[in-house]
């Protein structure tokens, strides 16, 4: 169990170390992505000028309110409250996302058979972070570096700078490993059990 | 009791900015028996970054979760009070869209059909106003809960029918768990609604995955039904976050109505583990703030 601190741009290598319940912390770029902005580029044919090749994204639309332009703000807008979403109805955006040639998803509640397979094929990991914790998650929010397509605001696709944004949980690896499915597979075992003990017969 | 609905726009606010700020105390004391009791290490750790989360939210000011969610208002009457019923729910409008503008919060509320954002928490039907009435003489509460959407996209309405009998509640219950898995950020409160319509058999769903831990269902039956479902779903190992663990669920909450001879209906809603709400109570005293 190897803690990582990756700083995008992640290398194939870099993403293929990662096994599950390793712990990771990111610094540098991350990029905020979301159901309508990915429906925009994987459904619509509209495209985004940031360049994904090694990128570590977030599930997300952030709370942000709009300030003077400044060095510390340079779209003119701040942090709210940034946290993370569910991700499992972003299921089938991995794919196109890592051909995009994103590595990393941060991410809640874990993704699916399709993700694992992406994942082992193009190179790429899923990282957990602790759902409903947005207060804190803000606090590893340096700066909103850039925005995109901001016509489908808050689900703009938003560059964040992160400092020490972690420690994150490698839950699902390039490997074939996943957390989420090894405890779904036990609490499928205990069904049952737990039936028996509420008397159904 | 007369009641100003430029007062009632206030507390409308207030309310939604509280409710995603400060966690209700008997969800922290929930807290506090799921970390004492868990014994899967990172589980453990799990709810150790939720509890700290919920000190950072209040010592920095800043929301809990970033999902504002819908914002549900539900609103009681008591004796004697004075206030003409569309300005009133005009009012509990105009005080969310504030919050939403002024604080600024992020608007999550979109139109169905196009998906535009008119970035006020507001749209047709929303927000949710629900208008009932109370004993209490001279006094108008207003509880707010801004519902998440990882939980509010896990509900389930099932019409079985009698020859399944009790069997058929319990069994969907369980299933319920099993599918939401991590989606819902456990650890959950599960609301089951059993009986009335289909329709009724829902909004009991929400009411019980809403009412204050430690509460219990006023049906003799219903709150047996709790004590055999809270225990069942914790033995499924789902943990925090679907990442395994003895704390899936701070508890099942189950509401109940009578229903027609030949159904059974059951409806589950889930409650998230930032199970947020807030209330107020306007009296001739003024504003008090509560939970």
């Amino acid at each position: 169990m190897a803690h990582h601190v990756l700083t995008p741009p992640i290398s194939e290598a870099q993403v293929r170390a990662l096994r599950i319940n390793d712990t990771v912390t990111l610094e540098g770029a991350l990029f905020g992505i979301r159901d309508a902005n990915q429906i925009a580029l994987f459904d619509k044919g509209r495209t985004t000028r940031f360049d994904l090749h090694g990128a570590a994204t977030l599930h997300t639309a952030p709370n942000v309110k709009k300030v003077p332009v400044s060095t510390t703000h340079p779209t003119g807008y701040a942090s709210v409250c940034v946290g993370t979403t569910t991700s499992a109805r972003m299921e089938r955006f991995t794919r196109p996302l890592l051909e995009l040639g994103a590595r990393i998803i941060v991410g809640k509640g874990g993704l699916a058979k399709g993700s694992l397979d992406a994942f082992a094929e193009l190179g790429g990991a899923y990282l957990a972070i602790i759902g409903g914790t947005a207060a804190l998650e803000t606090t590893w929010i340096e700066a909103i570096e850039d925005v995109d397509l901001d016509d489908l605001h808050p689900e703009s696709i938003w560059k964040f700078r992160v400092k020490g944004f972690g420690p994150l949980l490698v839950a699902m690896d390039s490997h074939r490993g996943s957390l989420y499915d090894a405890v779904n597979r036990a609490s499928q075992a205990r069904r049952a059990q737990t039936l028996a003990r509420l008397g159904v017969k | 009791m007369k009641v100003e609905p430029r007062a009632v726009e206030e507390v409308a606010r207030e309310l939604y900015v509280r409710a995603l700020k400060v966690l209700p105390p008997d969800i922290k004391e929930g807290f506090g028996r799921l970390v004492a009791a868990e014994t899967d290490a990172t589980a453990k750790q799990v709810l150790g970054t939720m509890v700290t989360n919920i000190r950072v939210a209040e010592d920095t000011g800043t929301m809990l979760c970033q999902d504002t969610g819908i914002p549900i208002y539900n609103v009681f009457i008591g004796r004697g009070v004075q206030i003409e019923g569309p300005e009133l729910k005009e009012a509990i409008r105009r005080g969310c869209e504030r919050a939403t503008r002024e604080h600024p919060l992020r608007s999550s509320v979109v139109h169905p059909i196009t998906r535009v954002n008119e970035q006020t928490s507001c749209g047709p039907g929303i927000p949710p106003i629900h208008i009932d009435f109370s004993d209490e003489r001279d006094e108008l509460r207003i509880e707010m809960v801004p519902k998440g959407s990882g939980s509010e996209n896990n509900s389930w309405l099932r019409m079985a029918i009698p020859a399944e009998g009790i069997d058929a509640i319990k069994t969907f219950v369980v299933d319920c768990v099993l599918e939401a898995g991590g989606k819902t950020c456990p650890p959950t409160i599960v609301g089951v609604g059993v009986g009335g319509t289909s329709d009724l058999c829902v909004a009991l769903a929400k009411r019980a995955a809403t009412r204050p831990l430690g509460s219990t269902c006023a049906d003799a039956e219903g709150a047996k039904l709790e004590r055999q479902l809270t225990e069942a779903v914790n033995m499924l190992g789902v943990g925090p976050q679907g990442l395994g663990g003895d704390s899936t669920s701070f508890a099942v909450h189950v509401e109940v109505a009578a229903t027609h001879i030949t159904m059974n209906p059951v409806a589950v809603n889930m409650q998230c583990h930032s199970a947020r709400r807030a209330s107020a109570s306007i009296t001739p005293a003024g504003v008090e703030y509560g939970f």
